[in-house]
């Protein structure tokens, strides 16, 4: 009914030696500038997890000086609560905090603990307003954090966009007993009802029934088992089904209606089947009777009945689905095990006001969703049931949808869902593998005046391999794979050893090269007639976007011949006429604004690959602006905007904006998008759809991409949409360049 | 029903469950001496049979206590019988319809309940007997309106537990079901159905548990080794289920306030059993309270859930699960009356188990 308690998931880990060490590089990076702290602890009477929250300000990029708030979780079992609190006092130098905010079934048994080892006052909050106040923040803050379990499907996870309209909705949580909750704003909801039929009753109840003592191993039990030994079906009164009323004569008429007629002994797994059925199908009736009362559709499951078993997650969907008829899905989250140390956590940090920015999942310093495959290995399991990390960084500005994303709720950004198609899985993991080489190259000869640079850059070679390898073998670890998520978690490899923008020189080479082309090329424009200059100005965003150092085949073309640098690359394709931003976009950006029109330049928040930034844009914008007066004009009667995406990845997610951007969208009355690259109009957004027109354009650079397209390598992607309603003729063009 | 009708005896209505057979028989007492004297050899030692004996066989039961004496039906009056056996015992029943040459007397025999389909073969085959099969749902409605209606001396057939949030002033009290509609009529059998019924011939069934009477009695004989319902019950009188289950205040210390949870509700049931001190100290009585328990208030829960889904302020309980159960009847109306702060009546009715039966003969004297 109420209690929310955790468990111990390890079936081996009471013969565990409790004095292990931590990996310092790991847990709790820069715990010396740890500002907060928060601690969720399970039942005092179970073996539990418990996690601690903190929050630290992050590594200091040399240029910009930039700080990052970042917020990390770390979930262990209860028996190293001593080491961890240990490993937090040594490393704990100057944290301003008086206060540990505490959470959880166990917080007061170790508050006198709590309170000796680390000089802290243990502050204790409600379990379910932490809990409530840490759902809200995943669901709003990590894409794909609900998902839909399906058993029997390709992929097990079927992830759900992020809708930011996240309320209202019922959390359904499942510890000893069933709490059911209903949420309808940030700081609003309600226990509209419960149940006694709980995990506790799974347990307890088997444990007498098979005399087996833990959890997990019932769950096994069960999973092996065949309730209709035990249970008395629609069939086994009526010969068949119950046809007048659809009752199919699979359906269980009487839980355990067998044991109670027959005189015989009944096998442990059949028995834990049985039991299992019985709660899981009572709680998702009552979940389904509540949902119904209440108008709900958005039903939540969480708490240790739950917690990553897949056995529990199937026999509570398959309730849902039966009481619903399909109406409502049972849904799950990835990071259900954390919401009460991120609700306690929140609590504490509220003169800090977490919830008015936008955070997002670190892919580098998180665990991940576990497998719950059974076949997999139990011990790897056990392992890193033993600690669980997930890792949040804070965006500095908050991010809300694109006002003209047509359907915000059915968007999805990514175009191919790698954890569905196994073969573009493949291939994509193949080739970031291939790639890495390179990168850390590129790594290490960004920071020639750093001499551990080389160390930094093989440790992240180790963990991006690492990343990649645990996506093999589990795709849905954080979501749904895709090339952006491959891309993305690359940024945060990089990050994490402090290779925050690896191409930064590059890129002032690369742009100061360009300035100098600028004027001659904007003159060669001008010559031309109206006509072909608009082909030339496409040609030249197109041709500035091949130059992507990122893109495999044409860093392979750079770097196989170390003489082939970049002035003879552009020499070679010089009838193309500039390079990306500088003269490719530009020159487009002035012709909009010579025939009047508004422009709003939109570029990314943070470093991802050799993509520019908004800050450099700036300066770079105003360097040109010096040399060309339609530029200057355009900046003087703010008819050319920069802003900022409040993206730091180089593809785009359109529900994930800088507010302000999607202010001035709104304001300006924007009725074209164009999007360029193929990160951003490729790999997604290439099915995006938009309330107004469209253009999105990109050049293949990826040979086994451009197959799959039915094209050839460097073919040209000019997507031109009018929404349904608008007249005008659709025209999609692939052509080679 | 005044209306006379050409129905020869014996008549029967019967109710094949997954656990029990139900089984209820006119017998006419206004035979006169010339039907009397056509009257055949079977057909009286069939009703000397029922009628002399309360048990039949091993296991056959008459439940004398719900006779209804002196009824009209169909033009006849005469006593009605409720009889039942366990399902697993209806091979011998059909043995005895054999060695009677029942089947001499009728061809056909109105029955419903599951076992009505699964059985119909073995009706045919063993006692050369054929099944009219009737919906259980349309039989248990008209049922329970024939029987209200008909009964008015004697014990009302309709009761509630008045106070029944005050255990020492809880009392059986008459219940007057005029203008029953709409009710929610909830049958606790092996498995609980619940149905909405807004007239006589308009009603729905809204959803089931399978949490229900076979429940309790399955998770009981594996629990303590008994095995009938009524050594469970007695089990379940003896034992304390607070040793078994975990209550709120045994999480919070007391009232668990901001949700408005008393500290005596069940929080978890059976939560104390994971604890391996707590298993070894409970007694076989304890876990059989517990069994009745979870089993009934999950049965309160599903049913407010659904009054309050279909808007609907009577609950009618029925079904053997109830047959001299006391401590469940009174935990119902407990949840009902506490749980919706008086909003909800759970009301009862004595023949709780043979409303399908009923229906079954009901359609043998006046096919719908």
């Amino acid at each position: 009914m109420a209690e929310c308690s955790g468990i111990d998931s390890n079936p081996s880990s009471h013969t565990m030696d409790k004095s292990i060490t931590l990996p310092p590089d790991e847990i709790f990076r820069n715990l010396e500038n740890a500002k907060r702290f928060a601690i969720d602890i399970g039942t005092w009477e179970l073996k539990t997890f418990g996690i601690i929250a903190a929050s630290d300000k992050l590594y200091e990029i040399s240029v910009q000086e930039e700080v990052t708030a970042r917020l990390h979780f770390i979930k262990f079992e209860n028996a190293y609560i001593e080491t961890c609190l240990d490993f937090i006092k040594d490393h704990l130098v100057n944290t301003e905090t008086k206060v540990i905010k505490a959470t959880g079934g166990g917080a007061h048994k170790f508050k006198e603990l709590i309170e000796r080892k680390l000089g802290l006052k243990v502050d204790k909050e409600d379990e379910m307003t932490c809990l409530i106040k840490g759902c809200n923040f995943v669901l709003k803050n990590i894409p794909h954090e609900a998902f839909v379990y399906a058993k029997h499907a390709d992929s097990e996870f079927r992830f759900q966009t992020t809708n930011p309209d996240i309320f209202p909705y019922l959390l359904v949580n499942i510890g000893s007993g069933v709490s059911i909750v209903k949420v309808e704003a940030e700081d609003k909801f309600e226990r509209i009802g419960g149940s006694s039929i709980g995990g506790g009753t799974f347990w307890g109840l088997g444990a007498l029934l098979t005399k087996t003592k833990r959890f997990d191993e019932l769950l096994q039990l069960a999973s092996k088992g065949q309730h209709t030994n035990v249970d008395m079906l629609v069939k086994d009164i009526y010969g068949g089904s119950y046809g007048c009323l659809g009752l199919t004569g699979d359906l269980i008429a009487s839980s355990f209606g067998k044991s109670a007629t027959a005189d015989k002994e009944f096998s442990k797994e059949d028995m834990a089947k049985s039991l299992l059925h019985m709660i899981s199908n009572d709680i998702g009736q009552l979940a389904c009777l509540y949902a119904k009362l209440h108008n709900l559709s958005r039903v939540y499951f969480g708490g240790f009945f739950i917690r990553g078993h897949p056995v529990t997650m199937h026999t509570i969907t398959y309730s849902i689905n039966f009481f619903t008829k399909g109406e409502v899905q049972a849904l799950f989250l990835r990071h259900e095990g954390y919401l009460g140390a991120i609700g306690a956590f929140l609590k504490g940090a509220e003169e800090d006001n977490p919830n008015q920015y936008s955070w997002g999942e670190n892919y580098a310093g998180s665990s991940g969703l576990m497998s719950v495959s059974p076949d997999m290995n139990p011990m790897q399991r056990a392992r890193s049931g033993t600690f669980d990390m997930l890792e949040m960084d804070r965006l500095e500005r908050q991010l809300v949808n694109l006002p003209l994303l047509q359907d915000p709720s059915s968007y999805i950004p990514d175009t191919v869902d790698l954890t569905e198609d196994a073969l573009a899985r493949e291939y994509w993991l193949y080739c970031f593998e291939e790639a890495l080489d390179g990168v850390v190259k590129r790594a290490v000869a960004s920071q020639p005046d750093m001499l551990e640079a080389a160390l930094r850059a093989e440790k992240f070679r180790q963990k991006y391999r690492h990343k990649l390898q645990t996506l093999r073998h589990q795709p849905f670890a954080y979501g749904s794979l895709t090339v952006r998520s491959l891309l993305d978690t690359r940024e945060h490899c990089l990050n994490e050893f402090n290779f925050p923008d690896p191409y930064s020189k590059i890129k002032q080479r690369e742009n100061d090269v360009a300035l100098k082309y600028y004027q001659k090329a904007v003159k060669s424009l001008e010559e031309l007639s109206w006509e072909e200059r608009q082909f030339a100005l496409v040609r030249g965003v197109l041709a500035g976007n091949v130059f992507d150092w990122g893109a495999k085949a044409v860093s392979d073309v750079l770097e196989s011949d170390p003489e082939f640098g970049f002035e003879e690359a552009k020499r070679q394709l010089e009838d193309n006429s500039g390079v990306d931003i500088i003269l490719g976009v530009m020159p487009f950006v002035r012709e909009l604004l010579s025939r009047g029109t508004e422009v709003v330049l939109a570029s990314n928040s943070g470093p991802a690959l050799n993509d520019v930034t908004n800050g450099e844009l700036q300066i770079l914008t105003e360097r040109i602006a010096a040399m060309d007066p339609v530029i200057q004009a355009g900046l003087r009667d703010d008819r050319l905007m920069l802003v900022q995406s409040g993206s730091s990845s180089p593809c785009l997610d359109l529900s994930r904006l800088d507010k302000v951007l999607a202010m001035v969208v709104r304001e300006r009355q924007t009725d074209l998008v164009i999007i360029e690259g193929m990160g951003r109009a490729i790999h997604t957004n290439y099915y995006a759809m938009l309330s107004c027109e469209s253009l999105k354009m990109a050049v293949i650079k990826n040979s086994w991409l451009a197959d799959r397209l039915g094209g050839k390598l460097f073919s040209v992607v000019f997507k031109y949409e009018v929404p349904a309603g608008k007249p005008s003729q659709d025209c999609e063009t692939s052509t080679p360049s | 029903v005044g209306v006379k009708c050409n129905i020869a005896f014996p008549w029967f209505g019967m109710d094949i469950g997954g656990t029990l057979v139900k089984l209820v028989y006119f017998e006419p007492k206004d035979i006169t001496a010339e039907e009397e004297q056509e009257e055949v050899e079977n057909l009286k030692s069939i009703r000397r049979y029922l009628t002399s004996n309360t048990a039949y066989g091993k296991t056959g039961i008459r439940d004398v206590h719900l006779q209804l004496q002196d009824l009209t039906l169909c033009g006849r009056t005469g006593n009605l019988h409720f009889i039942r056996f366990p399902t697993h015992d209806l091979p011998a029943f059909l043995q005895m319809g054999r060695n009677k040459h029942f089947s001499s007397l009728h061809t056909t025999l109105c029955a419903t309940g599951g076992g009505a389909y699964k059985f119909e073969s073995d009706f045919r085959t063993m006692a050369d007997l054929q099944l009219h099969k009737l919906d259980e749902l349309d039989c248990l409605i008209r049922g329970v309106l024939y029987i209200d209606s008909v009964v008015s001396s004697g014990p009302s057939e309709c009761y509630y537990f008045e106070n029944p949030t005050e255990p020492d002033r809880c009392v059986q009290k008459p219940y007057t079901l005029e203008n029953p509609y709409p009710l929610l009529l909830v049958n606790i059998g092996s498995g609980v159905s619940i149905l909405a019924v807004y007239s006589e011939n308009n009603y729905k069934r809204v959803t089931g548990t399978s949490l229900g009477g076979g429940t309790f009695l399955g998770l009981c004989c594996l629990l303590t080794g008994c095995s009938t319902f009524e050594e469970a019950l007695e089990m379940a009188s003896l034992g304390e289920s607070t040793r078994v289950d975990k209550l709120v205040r045994d999480i919070y210390g007391g009232d668990y306030e901001r949700f408005g949870l008393p500290g005596w509700a069940v929080a978890s049931s059976f939560g104390n059993m994971m604890s391996k001190e707590k298993r070894e100290s409970v007694s076989k009585e304890d876990l059989a309270r517990a069994t009745l328990v979870t089993i009934t208030n999950n049965i309160g829960s599903i049913t407010r859930m659904c009054a309050l889904n279909e808007n609907i302020e009577r609950v009618v309980f029925v079904g053997n699960f109830l047959r001299v159960n006391t401590l469940s009847m009174k935990l119902l109306a407990y949840a009902m009356d506490y749980w919706s702060k008086g909003q909800l009546k759970a009301l009862f009715l004595r023949h709780e188990g043979y409303f399908g039966a009923v229906g079954a003969l009901l359609e043998l004297l006046h096919p719908s």
